[in-house]
């Protein structure tokens, strides 16, 4: 192992020499950010030269950007020179055995019910030869080969399918798109790449749960999906177990294309670090995800559970172009102890007759803050739009916030427009009518909550919202007391 | 099975229930008139161990055991059970849903296996016809947009699925009509035994036509003013109860 003196000077050395062209054997690049860095990481993936042109020109964006201002929260000062924009994937597990692991992580992974051997991949322990994750990898890959669907990493599809990506890439969330955006245009290390082929349905939820252990696609990553004509996807992001990262920041990017009567479902359960009681040490959770209908008759739906983080700030968006295209966005996010999230969506009706439905559930406890941001905008060619709004805030305990800013431009007279916003608080008489049936109030908090988000878990695809509610019922374990 | 002995209770610094004694044993129903405002529903919460309730002096055995020491669940998986004068919704939580969880947890308490899905769908069904409860409405979520007469016999299907061994009704009868009110008490004659108890608080003597107590008391002031058979029941209905209030007064003075 070298020193970090040794790979700084390395670094600094190769500079002058060869202006960062060359293969370089380094693992991980010292922090900073400048164009070298990104010819570095470019050509460590060995990408095409247009990809890195992109990437030069997104990180000319990001220096024109400001921090927005906009948001129900303190930004934080994030200090982008002291990021390291490349680490090589790692393959050595972190630990040898399950012994060496945090046991409240295990015990977190218990009662979650997640199986032995994805706790091991979960927490970085090597992983035995029973749980063969590359060959399920590959079984999952044989069946979608033969329907003509892609479900790759960004990197291999750069390799792989270098003219769909070029193609779409940015071309629903602009490099320009916001300052997190630019970033991470600029300096995406990896992420997933779907293409459903005309006419196909999907088979199986597309899960990122499969790649956990193949590489760790770290702070910056990129998405995308493409469906093509009447084709269908579910796709799954993340997984209910506790992620702990030793990066502070996340800025991904996720870019949906639906073409017409395609259809595209994305379920987000989203569980980083949150930070200590105190809030120290979580993660900012920073994410740019937008989809388009660009058919006809085309139809994307958001679903997320937001649990971690202790910073979350994303507004899941569907751009409806397509004449009676549709877009929903379902939305849980619970905030507790110091934890703030400020989400929401954006509904850009342009076409005719379209339609969108927006169900946001927000739940705080403890001194948190919640917020909920959307807007709906009406085009003038958006002839008999019709959003469906509806906003619920769960308080538990006096000291957190619950906050709604819902936002409506309207251009056409013909749109039908409808909001619902409540605020509730757990009732002590709802958790006593509990007890007295002989549930413990833990439970009763549990049971109240699921209750509460029913609408949204009921989105999530099956497995999925089993885990999902359990991970709900242990995050506001303890905030009732 | 249940004592109560100068049991005093507070709300809020105000005391409400100023020295009650009160003795059911398994097998039997007792019936507790009054007043609005004599404190009959707070006696209900004292039992049920609703926090606001301060008890300031006298003791409570269940089954022998301290009640005041347990927590509210506690108490109802030792088999205490309140049928509420004002059930609350909780919107999304379905009905069975939410009693499977229960029973589980009473049985667990109890050392008992959890029920199977099967036991437990037999169970309902059973439980449902028994206290002819609408289908539709156990599964639906926990009394979300529940009529006042629907809330109440869910109350008394919930009792019957949960088999306390004591039930505490609180004006279960106000809010139903005649039929419902008949339908509700054949569903207490038929869960009643030699091994249960029920304690009955009604505003009227109507539905003691249906469910025969054994005893009947009267609760003004925050005392048992009076106690006796069911005969009583019927006096009071003619006479009101100012004749007790002078009556109490007038044994303190
Ligand atoms: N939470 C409370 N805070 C203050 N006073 C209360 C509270 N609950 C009940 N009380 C008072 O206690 C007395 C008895 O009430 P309650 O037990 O409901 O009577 P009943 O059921 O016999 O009509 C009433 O004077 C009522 O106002
Ligand atoms: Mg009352």
């Amino acid at each position: 192992m070298k020193s970090e003196n040794e790979i700084i000077d390395d670094f600094t050395a190769r500079e002058y020499e060869f202006g960062f062209v060359t293969d370089i054997e380094m693992d991980v690049l010292p922090p900073g950010l400048n164009e070298e860095v990104i010819h570095f990481l470019s050509a460590k993936k060995e990408e095409p030269q247009w990809l890195l042109d992109w990437r030069l020109k997104s990180y000319e964006a990001f220096k024109r950007q400001k921090m927005p201002k906009w948001q129900n929260f303190e930004a934080p000062d994030v200090d982008f020179q002291d990021i390291s924009y490349y680490a090589a994937p790692k393959d050595k597990p972190k630990y040898e055995s399950l012994d060496e692991v945090d046991p409240e992580l295990l015990e977190t992974f218990e009662k979650l019910g997640i199986p032995l051997n994805e706790q091991k991949a979960l927490a970085g322990v090597a992983v035995d030869a029973v749980f063969d994750s590359v060959s399920i990898g590959t079984t999952y890959k044989d069946e979608l080969r033969k329907l003509g669907i892609i479900f790759c990493s960004m990197s291999e599809a750069v390799k792989e399918h270098p003219e769909l990506v070029k193609k779409y890439l940015g071309t629903v969330v602009p490099p320009n798109d916001n300052i997190y955006a630019s970033l991470n245009s600029a300096v995406f290390s990896d992420g997933s790449f779907v293409y459903i082929p005309e006419g196909v349905r999907c088979p199986m939820e597309l899960s990122t749960y499969f790649r956990i252990n193949s590489q760790n696609t770290g702070q910056f990553e990129r998405t995308l999906i493409v469906a093509e004509k009447g084709s269908y996807v579910s796709y799954l992001e993340g997984c209910t177990a506790p992620r702990r990262d030793e990066n502070q920041l996340h800025a991904a990017v996720v870019e949906l294309i639906a073409m017409e009567d395609a259809e595209i479902k994305y379920s987000t359960v989203q569980n980083w670090f949150p930070g200590d009681n105190e809030g120290k040490g979580g993660i900012y959770n920073f994410v740019t995800k937008r989809g388009i209908c660009k058919g006809n008759n085309s139809k994307i739906s958001w679903t997320q559970v937001e649990t971690g983080s202790s910073i979350t700030w994303k507004y899941p968006s569907v751009i409806l172009k397509g004449d009676n295209s549709s877009g929903e966005f379902y939305s849980v996010a619970v905030t507790k102890n110091h934890q703030i999230a400020d989400t929401g969506t954006k509904m850009n009706h342009i076409g005719k007759n379209t339609k969108s439905r927006i169900i946001s559930k927000g739940i705080s406890a403890g001194k948190s803050q919640n917020s909920y941001r959307g807007l709906v905008q009406i085009g003038n060619r958006a002839q008999n739009a019709r959003n469906f709004t509806q906003c619920d805030s769960l308080l538990i305990g006096n000291k957190c916030g619950a906050h709604t800013f819902p936002y409506i431009e309207s251009k056409n007279k013909s749109a039908m427009l409808e909001h619902e916003a409540t605020t509730s608080k757990i009732g002590e008489d709802q958790i006593f009518y509990l007890n007295q049936r002989g549930i413990d109030p833990e439970q009763a908090v549990a049971l109240i909550v699921n209750g509460y988000a029913k609408e949204v878990l009921n989105q999530l695809p099956m497995e999925f919202a089993v885990e999902a509610r359990k991970l709900l019922s242990l995050t506001l374990e303890g905030s009732v007391g | 099975m249940l004592k109560i002995k100068n049991l005093h209770a507070s709300v809020e610094g105000n005391e409400i229930l100023k020295g009650i004694d009160l003795d059911i044993k398994p097998g039997e129903i007792h019936a507790i008139m009054g007043p609005n405002g004599s404190g009959k529903s707070s006696l209900a919460s004292v039992l049920a161990g609703k926090e606001e309730y301060e008890v300031t002096e006298g003791s409570i055995e269940f089954e022998g055991k301290d009640l005041l020491d347990m927590d509210p669940e506690i108490r109802a998986r030792e088999g205490i059970f309140l049928a509420f004068q004002y059930p609350v919704e909780i919107p999304g939580v379905s009905n069975i849903g939410f009693l499977k969880t229960a029973i589980n947890d009473i049985r667990e308490h109890r050392q008992l296996p959890p029920l199977t899905a099967k036991e437990f769908l037999q169970r309902t069904k059973e439980r449902q016809k028994l206290v002819d409860f609408n289908s539709k409405l156990v599964n639906r979520s926990l009394n979300e947009g529940f009529s006042g007469g629907e809330k109440k016999r869910n109350e008394i299907f919930q009792l019957a699925m949960l088999e306390p061994k004591l039930a505490i009704l609180d004006e279960t009868d106000s809010g139903l009509d005649i039929d419902a009110l008949r339908i509700v008490a054949d569903g207490v004659n038929k869960i009643q035994s030699e091994n249960n108890a029920f304690l009955i608080i009604t505003h009227y003597q109507r539905l003691l036509e249906y469910i025969v107590p054994d005893i009947v008391h009267v609760l003004a002031g925050g005392k048992i003013v009076k106690s006796g058979t069911k005969e009583l029941a019927l006096e009071l209905e003619e006479k009101g109860y100012d004749w007790l209030k002078e009556d109490a007064l007038n044994k303190t003075v």
